[in-house]
């Protein structure tokens, strides 16, 4: 017998035996797919969220009320809050601030004509776009000094709000709402790319000084925002930041009432968040890739008694061992290396729809692929062999005669 | 005339438990080319043992057993299978054809382990052979019972062996078509292969030429039958199977 005969009589022992054939790959298939797709979403969300980082802003450090530490010792020097003339001590202090703006921010309703978006309205000073990495326009421009000086009723788009308020239209010059108040559209911000509670798209610019006056009736500052000449020297200038701020906003203990964040921590903080995601996925791919491996197990081990007849007749009719042993050891790899291909397919086909779906990135662990692939092949094919290295030891008459 | 089977202080052991049951006993049986036996005896006596270790199917205890000149008990299993493919052909009582498989296939079997080249051409040539010329793309399981052993028979054939052996060929199949079996044993027989059957039947027994009765292990008796039936006598006064089907339903 030689090895073409071997794969072809392989081959007819797959296709004579269909049903138990295909649950078998079915195994190979649900672990190797899942492993993949889960693995490639779970990198891709980590990806995005990365980028999502760098969309934000480069070289940024943000200012935030610490109010962990304010307001539960109690007395009015514990009020943790940000004024104006922080971004005047700043600006006098810290050398390396290449731009600066105070931010308000609340979450409200934008309409236009019938068509309402609740999202995050930003009160800030137009160098805000600078910051942000918000320059590029798709219609318009941003509103300018004079616009912030004046208090006027501007607004500036994210791409995510222009869309749902205007669908494909001119946005430029339209009246909206946003709360109670009309605005004029002065300019749409082109399509950046975010997503989640990040989103740089999903959000309103108007100035600040109308924020605070007209629109959220604040005085103090919800955030202070900067960008630094700097990226190499970002711990300097954070230092710098913070002991300016030091002078004033303490609490009677001596701790700040103020934190400052670079975009390292952002990007940490993230990162937590996307690794505890990926473990989840991961978690939940290998006990896919377990139920597989059992479910080629049990199939495996079902025919076990059919199987070890059907080798007694074959070495009553003059099969040697190793023919045997041959012939089983192909019919596993084949099932194993066609369930793998269509699991690694199904598994890429699902990492291409999630992240069309979730707009993240289509990642490929070769690992996992390897991982899944390796585990699932060793499973099918040492189930496989089982029967026949089991009842190839044994005499032909007890392999006939097994029950 | 040459030896074919030749056992001496041929003997089987089981252990069972603690206790050792002697399946055979010092069995002495030579078998000459173109003979036609039968085993017989009621269960437990050994037929079935005699038969697998005659087979190659099983391992002998003790003793000796030449087959076809060659000392095959001292063979590895690889030998084993080698001397089976080559000299023996088997005809079991449950067919044990691969299922899903069709007749062809089934047939083609022992050629491939055999590296035989045009095995289609032989295959079909076995089946027509033994009748089933005309359905040699079916499954066992779109064939009768007579025509699945039909097809084991044309198995058993296909390597051209020296030994034919039938255990309890007829056993599942009802009287007519055990009759047509008994006729194609007697065909091959005819044409020169030596044929062994185990049965506990006596109607199928004296279509042989001898037999060999075994008791407990051992051999009762040993001796040529007296007038042997032909298959096709009996086979030409039996009624039409519908026919025997209408008397059921007159009764």
């Amino acid at each position: 017998m030689n090895f073409s005969d071997s794969i072809v009589s392989a081959l007819r022992a797959i296709m004579a035996n269909k049903l138990r054939s295909a649950l078998t790959m079915l195994g190979v298939v649900i672990g190797v797919g899942s492993v993949i797709a889960m693995i490639g979403i779970g990198e891709g969300t980590k990806q995005k969220s990365l980028e999502n980082i760098q969309i934000m802003g480069s070289n940024m450090l943000t200012v935030m009320p610490n109010w962990r530490r304010g307001g539960v010792s109690g007395g009015p020097t514990d009020n943790p809050t940000l004024k104006e003339e922080d971004i005047v001590t700043l600006k006098r202090e810290v050398p390396m601030i290449n731009t600066i703006t105070g931010v308000v921010q609340r979450r409200m309703s934008s309409r236009n004509g019938n068509k309402t978006h609740f999202t995050q309205v930003v009160g800030a000073e137009p160098q805000v776009a600078l910051i942000r990495n918000a320059t590029k326009m798709w219609q318009g421009s941003w509103y300018t000094f004079e616009d912030e000086a004046m208090s006027e009723r501007k607004c500036v788009l994210g791409f995510t709000v222009y869309q749902e308020l205007f669908g494909d239209g001119m946005a430029e010059g339209a009246r909206i709402r946003i709360g109670n108040q009309n605005f004029d559209v002065v300019g749409v911000i082109a399509y950046k790319g975010g997503s989640g509670m990040w989103n740089p798209d999903d959000q309103i610019y108007v100035p600040l000084s109308t924020a605070k006056t007209r629109l959220m009736g604040k005085t103090n500052l919800d955030q202070i925002m900067m960008q630094t000449s700097n990226s190499d020297l970002m711990i300097v200038t954070q230092g710098q930041v913070e002991d300016a701020l030091m002078a004033t906003r303490k609490n009677a203990s001596g701790e700040p009432l103020f934190r400052v964040m670079n975009q390292g921590d952002i990007i940490a903080q993230m990162e937590t968040q996307t690794k505890l995601l990926s473990m989840l996925l991961a978690g939940i791919a290998s006990v896919s890739l377990l139920v597989g491996g059992i479910g080629i197990m049990n199939i495996m081990l079902v025919s076990v008694t059919e199987r070890t007849r059907e080798i007694g007749l074959r070495k009553a009719i003059g099969a040697r061992r190793e023919t045997i042993l041959a012939q089983f050891l192909l019919e596993s790899t084949v099932m194993c290396v066609v369930g793998g291909t269509i699991g690694i397919l199904l598994g890429l086909g699902s990492v291409a729809f999630v992240a069309q779906a979730l707009k993240v990135p289509p990642v490929v662990n070769t690992q996992a692929i390897i991982l899944a692939f390796g585990f699932s092949a060793l499973v099918g094919l040492f189930f496989g062999l089982y029967p026949a290295l089991r009842a190839s030891s044994l005499q032909p008459i007890q392999a006939l005669r097994y029950e | 005339m040459s030896l074919i089977i030749d056992t001496k202080h041929l003997a089987k052991d089981y252990v069972m438990g603690d206790m050792i049951v002697h399946a055979l006993r010092d069995a002495h049986v030579q078998i000459q080319a173109g003979e036609f036996v039968a085993i017989m005896g009621p269960s437990g006596s050994g037929k079935s043992t005699f038969m697998n270790l005659i087979g190659c199917l099983d391992r002998p205890s003790g003793g000796k057993y030449f087959l076809n000149g060659q000392d095959v008990s001292s063979l590895n299993d690889d030998q084993l299978a080698d001397i089976r493919n080559k000299y023996i052909g088997f005809v079991f009582q449950t067919f044990n054809l691969l299922p899903r498989t069709s007749a062809i296939k089934n047939v083609e079997l022992p050629l491939m382990y055999a590296g035989v080249k045009n095995r289609a051409e032989r295959a079909k040539q076995a089946l027509e052979e033994v009748g089933l010329g005309q359905r040699i793309h079916h499954k066992p399981n779109e064939l009768s019972g007579g025509q699945q052993q039909r097809v084991a028979i044309a198995r058993a054939i296909v390597n051209n062996p020296v030994l034919i052996l039938g255990d309890e060929p007829t056993g599942n199949l009802d009287s007519r078509t055990a009759e047509e079996i008994m006729a194609l044993f007697q065909d091959m027989n005819r044409k020169g292969k030596t044929v062994v059957i185990v049965t506990h039947e006596e109607d199928i027994a004296r279509h042989c030429k001898r037999i060999i009765r075994f008791k407990d292990g051992r051999i009762l008796h040993d001796g040529p039958v007296e007038d042997p039936v032909d298959a096709r006598d009996i086979l030409r006064h039996m009624p039409d199977p519908d026919e025997v089907i209408t008397a059921d339903f007159a009764v």
